[in-house]
């Protein structure tokens, strides 16, 4: 809870930056802060805490995304750093990207539906700016656009799904909502048992969080989304956004409708089979790797809903888990990306040739990054897929684990395709800076080292 | 804990080599490379040939989900770990003063090395399935980066297939898992309980995802599909790897991972599997027949020779098991010495087109006569390390139905239809001018020849040693089948 009071207050610091001719500082400042926060996650741990009165809930669940949200911020403003340096709106761009962090810890940790759409809303209303933030790029405002249109779309969604729940229980509570037969206000619905339109709120929640969380059939935004913004604040939607949309999709339909759990299973199955099988084929096709990846995080979604929809109770530490290593993997393959983009004019998949031979660093950790998303051991993305395959065939779906192998078959082909661009003669050396270089170091450690020690990270 | 040492000092020694400038990485990767043969000879010498297994060790590794490092050694394990550590200081030496292949690339070997011996050693699920994957990636990377045409295309469909096989290996391995009791384990013995007391459904499908796993790696047909073109395309260290050592995993893994945990799986759908192995077999030795290229020639064979040790070691019986471990190793040597010799050639004439060899042995008598030697070991006359094992292998068809050891038997005369041939067009006839020069073999290459020439001898004459080691450990593993609840 204290991390979100130091996040606001790094947020609006940041705003009044420019008043105070600290611009140069933001990101070190904005570095600071994350620290801070993350340290007192540590501190907190074992509390358990009610906050505005009962609005928003911190257990170690929600404290462990919080801590999951921060860390990967912080690497990102290291991996960042060049979004900052030119002198246009580095005050609005940081402040922004900061309220996004406070919105998904309002998403991670919201106990009553106003505090989900509130930080839904501060989340996706500062991303809208930055998907545009390059403003002469024709494609970040179409980006910027699309999203905005979408996203208004989806957020409608879920506003008028929270609506009839909140008809049909009188309350924004989640643990009121759990148990509608109790709660019930009205005469009419405590006489004739659960209103239908209370199921119809239900479903209506879940399109308006799979089209954040981009599940097929609600993800066509994603690509052209992801492709068009700046690459810094795709690698953001990619990782932040997409831990704080599924943790509350987590939270909504394990805990808040945990009751209707095994209904809702076939519908989640439905969607998961359609996510990894549309959007690994899709993928096949790319040849940009910025828009491959694009569609791998629509496809991650896939193994994340294989395992929620197997058993959504267990399914918490093993989500946590594979998105903090997809979250790493995904944040080791865009600081490459990024250095290549610079450097040579766009991210399709022949500007990686001979990278193994000029930038062997480069190379090998492009490689991991991309092993590490197929799943490929002993990164600590096979380990994932291995955590979601142990629960789904544990709960009896070796079909639907079949299907999901195959899908990430398909997953290696993509994935492979710049490392075998990286194999091939090519261009000319890369300059890395010296803080990249040892981001990238990190980064490739971070992956091995939560693969081979996954106990490391698995705290819930 | 010397089985720890066998692996982690290759690994020690590969990120070792990563540092070194590429004359002295070669030289270090081979002192490596002999040291870890050192160990895996003490290890021989304090090996009790009547025991089960030995030299254990055992750690718990990610508690929560019980996975231990769990390692040990056995006669099966201890003979292919002792193939692997004889044929690497050769496959490193083929490379040395190759200024092409940079210190990584004896890096990439040395990895290789740690994780087959790993995947040979394992007995824990889990760690089998991690070792199995991670001897992938550094011959992946091997055949990608030192490859040759279209190294690309060609090395991903490799990756994909094999893939499928292990991925599909690895749900088989999970519901294992998840039917241990308790705290569920993946220690190998628990999984050998929880796989018998399966019902034959479900026996059935892991015996199918995990025969395709091994049926890729070897290959086995019709999922061979990968493995001429790979071979043919991958530099020849890395032929080597792959047909000497790495497609023993499969058969290696069919022993120690398959009969044991599905008897009765393995009883219903065993013939199946052998008549595929036998097909193979005669299909493969069709179509090294007909070869042009030298290189795709020697690859056919091997799909061959392996289909037959595949179809003896289904038979069940001791025989065929004994044969197969020891066609394991003597396959692994002959081939190893078959794909020297096609590199040496084709490094000297720049081309593996057989019709535009011959008469070499007139310009280069001791290439000829180690290439003769190497190749009657692989037509298994006998008094050579092949006979023994096809003999052993050959005979348990026969005892397991007749036609089918028929079949298989053909192997022997086709195998020397097609390797007479190429020996007769490379080797025999007039020298040309592209033949002419030809040198014969230098220092460095006698001294990887001369030993494999001496072992397939040797191993024809005395292979008692050798059926010794694994007889205990065959035994333990065909209990099974004697126990009546089984059968």
């Amino acid at each position: 809870m204290n991390a979100l009071y130091v996040i606001c207050g790094v947020g609006v610091f940041a705003l009044l930056a420019e008043v105070l001719n600290l611009k140069k500082w933001i990101s070190n400042i904005a570095l600071a802060g994350l620290i801070a926060a993350i340290a007192w996650i540590v501190f907190d741990w074992r509390s358990v805490s009610y906050r505005f009165q009962g609005m928003m809930y911190f257990d170690h669940v929600a404290l462990a995304f919080t801590a999951l949200i921060l860390i990967v911020t912080f690497f990102w403003f290291w991996m960042a750093k060049d979004f900052f340096s030119s002198d246009e709106h580095i005050t609005e761009k940081s402040a922004l990207v900061l309220f996004v962090v406070a919105g998904a810890i309002m998403m991670v940790a919201f106990n009553n539906m106003a505090i989900l759409f509130l930080g839904l809303e501060i989340l996706s209303i500062s991303l809208y700016v930055l998907a545009g933030s390059n403003k002469l790029s024709l494609f970040s405002t179409e980006a910027s656009f699309k999203y905005f249109l979408m996203g208004s779309f989806a957020t409608g969604f879920l506003l008028f799904g929270i609506t009839l729940v909140y008809g049909a229980t009188g309350s924004f509570n989640i643990s009121v909502i759990s148990n509608p037969a109790q709660g019930m206000m009205s005469v009419a619905t405590a006489t004739q048992g659960i209103p239908r339109f209370y199921f119809i709120g239900m479903l209506l929640m879940m399109v308006g969080l799979a089209f954040k969380i981009s599940a097929v059939p609600f993800h066509l935004w994603a690509p052209d989304v992801y492709e068009g913004s700046p690459t810094p604040v795709t690698t953001f939607m990619l990782t932040v956004v997409k831990i704080a949309a599924f943790s509350a999709f987590v939270k909504i339909f394990s805990v808040t409708f945990s009751k209707y759990a095994p209904t809702l299973q076939l519908l989640e199955q439905g969607i998961m089979v359609a996510t990894l099988v549309v959007a690994n084929i899709a993928a096949v096709a790319q040849s940009n790797v910025k828009r491959m990846l694009a569609y791998s995080g629509v496809a991650q979604v896939g193994y994340l809903l294989l395992a929620f929809s197997s058993d959504s109770a267990k399914s918490a530490g093993i989500i946590f888990y594979y998105l903090a290593a997809y979250s790493a993997a995904t944040l080791l393959a865009f600081t490459v990306i990024k250095i290549v983009e610079a450097q040579r004019g766009s991210a399709s998949a022949d500007k990686f040739k001979g990278l193994f031979k000029s930038n062997p660093l480069v190379g090998v950790a492009m490689a991991i990054a991309m092993f590490s998303l197929a799943g490929i051991p002993p990164l600590a993305g096979f380990f994932g897929k291995y955590l979601v395959f142990t629960l789904s065939v544990g709960s009896h779906f070796v079909g639907l684990t079949v299907l999901a192998v195959i899908t990430s078959l398909i997953g290696v082909y993509y994935y492979f395709k710049p490392v075998v661009a990286m194999a091939q003669a090519g261009e000319n050396k890369l300059s890395v800076s010296v803080p990249d270089r040892y981001l990238l170091i990190l980064l490739m450690a971070i992956n091995i080292l939560i693969g081979i020690f996954p106990d490391l990270i698995r705290v819930i | 804990m010397l089985t720890v040492v066998l692996i982690v000092l290759p690994f020690v020694a590969a990120l070792l080599a990563l540092r070194l400038p590429q004359q002295l990485a070669g030289r270090v990767a081979f002192l490596a490379a002999l040291a870890e043969l050192i160990v895996s000879v003490v290890v021989l010498f304090h090996f009790d040939k009547t025991g089960g297994l030995q030299f254990v060790f055992d750690k718990h590794w990610i508690d929560s989900l019980g996975i231990s490092f769990s390692v040990g050694i056995d006669g099966i394990s201890l003979l292919l770990v002792l193939l692997t550590t004889v044929l690497t200081p050769g496959i490193i030496l083929t490379a040395w003063g190759d200024t092409s292949k940079p210190s990584s690339y004896f890096s990439l070997i040395l990895a290789m090395q740690a994780a087959l011996v790993g995947v040979f050693v394992a007995q824990d699920g889990f760690l089998f399935y991690l070792f199995w994957e991670m001897a992938l990636i550094p011959i992946y990377f091997i055949c990608l980066n030192w490859g040759g045409e279209n190294r690309g295309k060609i090395t991903l469909k490799f990756f994909i297939y094999t893939l499928t096989g292990s991925l599909l290996m690895l749900v088989a391995l999970i519901l294992l898992y998840v039917k241990t009791p308790g705290t569920h384990t993946f220690a190998i013995q628990a999984l050998y309980e929880a796989g018998r007391s399966m019902d034959l459904p479900h026996q059935t499908f892991v015996f199918a995802t995990m025969f395709l796993a091994f049926a890729i790696k070897m290959p086995v047909f019709p999922f061979h599909t990968w493995q001429p073109d790979t071979y043919t395309v991958a530099p020849v260290q890395g032929t080597m790897l792959l047909s000497a050592i790495m497609l023993k995993m499969g058969i290696y893994g069919v022993i120690r991972w398959l009969i044991p945990m599905v008897p009765l799986a393995v009883k219903e759908w065993g013939m199946i599997a052998i008549i595929l192995s036998v097909i193979g077999i005669v299909y493969a030795s069709c179509i090294a027949w007909v070869q042009k290229d030298f290189k795709r020639l020697v690859a056919y064979s091997s799909i061959a020779h392996v289909g037959l040790i595949s179809a003896g070691t289904l038979t069940l019986n001791e025989t065929g098991m004994q044969g197969a471990i020891i066609q394991m190793i003597s396959h692994g040597v002959i081939v190893f010495g078959m794909f020297y010799i096609v590199e040496i050639v084709s490094a000297r004439t720049h081309t593996r087109e057989m019709n535009q060899l011959g008469g070499i042995r007139n310009v280069a008598p001791i290439l000829a006569t180690a290439f003769s030697v190497i190749m009657l070991g692989s037509v298994a006359l006998p008094f050579t390390s092949g006979f023994v094992g096809e003999f052993l292998l050959i005979n348990s068809l026969v005892h397991y139905q007749l036609w089918l050891g028929v079949v298989a038997g053909l192997t022997m005369i086709l195998s020397v239809v097609y390797m007479f041939r190429a020996f007769q067009k490379t080797m025999l006839g007039e020298t040309n001018t592209l033949t002419a020069s030809v040198g014969d073999l230098t220092r460095q290459e006698r001294f990887v020849l001369y030993p494999i020439v001496i072992l397939i001898v040797l191993i024809g004459i005395y292979p008692q040693p050798l059926l010794d080691i694994s007889a205990t450990a065959v035994k333990n593993l065909l209990s099974v089948y004697l126990d009546v609840r089984f059968l």
